[in-house]
């Protein structure tokens, strides 16, 4: 029964991998009568560099929110991130590129003609990028992709199982990242018709991921013991050496996003940079108005939050704007993590939501309000510069991303729970996700504890849950 | 023999262990612990949340002299630990009915 089950699997693994063997074969046949666009190597380049620090930013995130779980939790919470970039590419490559950036179905989804990257080929797609190949637009595309379920993992750490996660985060990006990123960037997108400006995935990437982590910790319920044991971060370097390489990553991330390397590119970096020194400074000043204490935490999460606020603007506003976004950014989300989750209740362990959620929402609005065309041709004017419609297109698109990723997210979890529970139950979070959904310890604080059992034995760890009675029966 | 235990700062660790082994003790098992007495705790904040840590961070410090040297390592201990301040800690004595020294096999005093 496992022998054909496994054999199953490979068949169709093969056969999923000669897909793009077949697509370079039909892109051989056809012919390159069309002129087409004309490779930038310096384009290029720059957009694989970005690429490689977008990808970097996952593994930062995992170091960021690993820092902030407790010690029991941090290879779970770190493994929640770093699998994204497993699975996600995978899904990414077969089916979620041709959903979000394929030819429109209905100015909703994209179609799959692009499915398994038929048709992906080095040549350059102008409708998206003209002067890199098409490859290096689609797996720059793929590092968002990877990026945005992780950050989801922030709001259900230290509680959720990781068989439940595993399959939220593919439904997920199915379902919902794909059709906004369509949305929002494809060519027909309704969004991107509407003239919804989001330079850098602002909707795409912050908001619906924030939004989406409130809802599933809303229902898988708060962590046992939730304001009644200390759930105090375990090691704060750990965080702020995560906080530093979404910094640098984010270059990438927003910079990058022109597709090009040249001046927008430039502004959209400077403006980067200045927005998250600004809320850093934000986030710590009002933090010591409050406590009397300038927090290390809140410089790492005042950075983070000016990240978020930035995005989809970097492209549209100047740098004064820019300053004036992280500002704003870094106090509103300080102001989310520390006073609204407080009053109303919810367990948003490591604040997805109070960071990207809110951060990505104030940045969408504020490039209704900053945006302006002497920055960017191709982008609008916002309200300070004569256009308030800017402001009720920008509405529009938060409103659109916030219901998608409540209902979305409620319907997939739902479904989900029938066939897998979401929950770690109090034992096993009493143990730790560490022990209990991997079978390793972090920090093994006394080597000495155990004994092998030998090569190819199932472990069976002394917490009391799921251990195996013929390791039980062993003298 | 008398076993000593006490429970310090962690700043006064190597003061202590400085005029102990001025009395000619060497042996000791240190650990660390946390633990509350009269003294508070403090506050942390993390993301705006304050925390209330009432289990200080101290050390443990145990030792086992001769009944003749107790009196004076006692007062050795005392005097390096003591900062007038609370939260200085606590020592205790205890009797030993015996010590064995695993390599030798040596009892008593010969095996502290």
């Amino acid at each position: 029964m496992r022998n054909r089950f496994l054999r199953t699997i490979f068949v169709a693994l093969t056969f999923l991998m000669t897909l793009p063997t077949l697509a370079w074969a039909e892109d051989a046949v056809e012919t390159a009568a069309e002129a087409a666009p004309k490779i930038d190597t310096g384009d290029t380049a720059f957009i694989l560099v970005s690429t490689a620090m977008v990808l970097l930013m996952t593994p930062g995130l995992a170091l960021f929110y690993g820092g902030m779980a407790r010690k029991k939790n941090v290879l779970s919470t770190i493994m929640y991130s770093f699998i994204a970039m497993g699975i996600i590419s995978i899904q990414w490559a077969f089916y979620g590129y041709s959903l979000a950036f394929g030819p429109d179905l209905g100015h909703i989804i994209g179609n799959l003609d692009w499915l398994g990257l038929k048709g992906v080929g080095v040549e350059p797609n102008p409708d998206y990028s003209a002067t890199i190949p098409h490859q290096v637009f689609m797996i720059f595309q793929m590092v968002f992709a990877i990026i945005t379920p992780a950050i989801i993992s922030g709001s259900v750490a230290e509680r959720m199982r990781f068989s439940a996660y595993l399959l939220f985060i593919v439904a997920w990006a199915t379902f919902i990242y794909d059709p906004v990123a369509h949305w929002v960037w494809g060519v027909g997108g309704w969004l991107r018709e509407l003239g919804a400006l989001d330079f850098a995935g602002g909707t795409v990437v912050h908001i619906i991921s924030g939004v989406s982590g409130l809802v599933a910790a809303l229902i898988i319920g708060k962590r046992k013991g939730y304001g009644t044991e200390p759930m105090i971060p375990h090691n704060l370097p750990m965080t702020v050496t995560g906080a530093a390489l979404l910094w640098f990553g984010w270059f990438g991330f927003n910079a990058g996003s022109s597709l090009a390397a040249g001046s927008l590119t430039t502004i959209a970096f400077v403006n980067t940079h200045l927005a998250t020194a600004a809320a850093m400074m934000s986030w710590v000043i009002v933090e010591w108005l409050r406590h009397g204490k300038p927090t290390v935490l809140g410089a790492a999460s005042g950075a983070v939050a000016g990240l978020v606020a930035i995005t989809p603007a970097c492209g549209f506003v100047t740098p004064m704007s820019s300053i004036i976004i992280g500002l704003v950014g870094g106090a509103i989300c300080y102001l989310a993590v520390s006073v609204l989750k407080g009053k109303l209740g919810y367990d948003d362990s490591l604040d997805a939501f109070g960071v990207h959620g809110i951060g990505g929402t104030w940045g969408a609005l504020a490039t209704g309000l900053f945006a302006s065309k002497a920055v960017n041709e191709a982008g609008n004017n916002g309200l300070f510069y004569g256009n308030p419609d800017q402001v009720v297109t920008q509405l529009i698109g938060i409103a659109a991303s916030w219901i998608i990723a409540a209902v979305g997210t409620f319907i997939i979890l739902k479904v989900i729970n029938v066939f897998c529970k979401l929950r770690a139950s109090d034992e096993e979070q009493d143990a730790g996700l560490d022990i209990t959904q991997h079978g390793e310890d972090a920090y093994t604080d006394f080597p000495l504890a155990g004994s092998p059992l030998g090569v190819g034995v199932p472990a069976a760890y002394a917490v009391g849950i799921a251990v195996k009675p013929a390791l039980q029966n062993k003298e | 023999m008398t076993k000593i235990e006490c429970i310090l700062r962690p700043g006064k660790l190597e003061s202590v262990k400085e005029a102990v082994n001025k009395c000619g003790i060497q042996g000791m098992t240190v650990t660390q612990v946390i633990g509350c007495g009269l003294q508070k705790g403090r506050t942390e904040v993390y993301r705006g949340a304050e925390y209330s840590i009432n289990l200080l961070p101290k050390v443990k410090v145990e030792m086992v002299v001769p009944d003749r040297d107790v009196e004076s390592v006692v007062k050795a201990i005392t005097g390096a630990a003591r900062t007038g301040e609370i939260g200085d800690g606590k020592l205790f004595t205890y009797k030993i009915d015996n010590a064995i020294r695993i390599r030798t096999g040596e009892t008593g005093k010969a095996a502290i």
